[in-house]
């Protein structure tokens, strides 16, 4: 499937799902709207396109004054060996998006680790709970709002230094 | 030595020399230094030849914990149980720059310094540390031990 050719069966697919769609180093970039993530992404793991393989799924906050959450996705073809990035953009105050749990299994940990460190809400996640930080952890680290030195020690430390 | 038929000493010494040349020790190992741990350990350094050769992979059997990394806070709770359940007399050795300061992770996840959670003898720095700085952190604790005030059962504490 030549790039144009499927630019357009993704477009005709998907239709107002996709808000853009642009191009890094020879591999797709889509930018979704948030509400669709869920249906938009089923749709892309169907043949034709064959998205079968969910390759990562991570966060980035830009900008801490405005405060915008951008989800990725990476999605990889075994079929047709390419590689497929997508993006969405939340909004700080309360993200919230549709889980992919139920599509991919490994979904489940990669959004537990997005809400643990970006407080992103996964609607629908059987288990949202943090991954890498403990339990009485409070904030998000990854956030840019987030004191990037401020430790939250599980016991009285030695407060010397 | 032929001649020698007799030897005096004090106790304190001779529980010195007896404790500084039979560290078992325990690696608390959770980062990169492992692998400087284990060159030090092994045939080309030989932490053996200084007494300190036999790993005891109980805390309960070692007098000597090797913090070896990265100690994250999520791991304190850890760290300190593990150094309460050794028993007396204990020494903590500090290895690496992450164990001494938090290294280059000054950030949110990472203990600075693990002297905040359990009390340091030896600091060995270094990013990881060369074996024969581990060798000579440990010439440095031996000589703390022969040195230092023996903690005997009998005696009574102040």
């Amino acid at each position: 499937m030549g790039q144009e050719i499927l630019i357009e069966a993704i477009r005709a697919k998907l239709g107002p799902a996709v808000e853009g769609i642009a191009d890094s180093y020879g591999d797709l970039v889509l930018i979704l709207r948030p509400e669709a993530v869920r249906s938009a992404l089923a749709a892309l793991r169907e043949m034709p396109f064959d998205y079968a393989v969910l390759l990562d799924l991570t966060c980035v906050d830009f900008a801490a004054g405005q405060g915008r959450l951008e989800l990725v996705y990476h999605l990889y073809s075994l079929s047709r060996n390419v590689r497929l990035r997508l993006k969405a953009s939340l909004p700080a105050a309360d993200p919230a998006v549709e889980t992919l749990v139920g599509l991919w299994k490994n979904a489940e940990w990669l959004e537990r680790e997005v809400f643990d460190m970006f407080g992103v809400r996964f609607e629908g996640h059987p288990y949202l709970r943090r991954l890498l930080t403990y339990e009485g952890f409070e904030g998000h680290p990854l956030r840019k709002t987030y004191p990037w030195r401020l430790g939250q020690p599980r016991l009285p430390l030695k407060d010397d230094v | 030595m032929s001649g020698l038929s007799f030897l005096t000493t004090r106790l304190e010494t001779a529980l010195g020399w007896g404790r500084k040349f039979s560290l078992f020790h325990y690696p608390f190992i959770t980062a990169c230094c492992g692998m400087e741990y284990m060159s030090a350990a092994c045939a080309h350094f030989d932490i053996d030849r200084f007494g300190a050769g036999l790993t005891r992979f109980s805390p309960r059997q070692a007098d000597l914990l090797l913090v070896v990394g990265t100690v994250p806070h999520k791991l304190g709770p850890v760290l300190r149980t593990v150094y309460d359940q050794m028993l007396e007399p204990k020494w903590v050795i500090a290895f690496g720059a992450c164990a001494v300061s938090g290294g280059i992770y000054q950030n949110y996840a990472v203990v600075q310094g693990i002297d905040r959670i359990v009390p340091v003898d030896i600091y060995i720095p270094g990013c990881p540390p060369r074996p024969e700085m581990v060798l000579d952190g440990l010439l440095k604790l031996q000589d703390k031990i022969q040195h230092q005030k023996q903690d005997w059962r009998w005696a009574r504490k102040s």
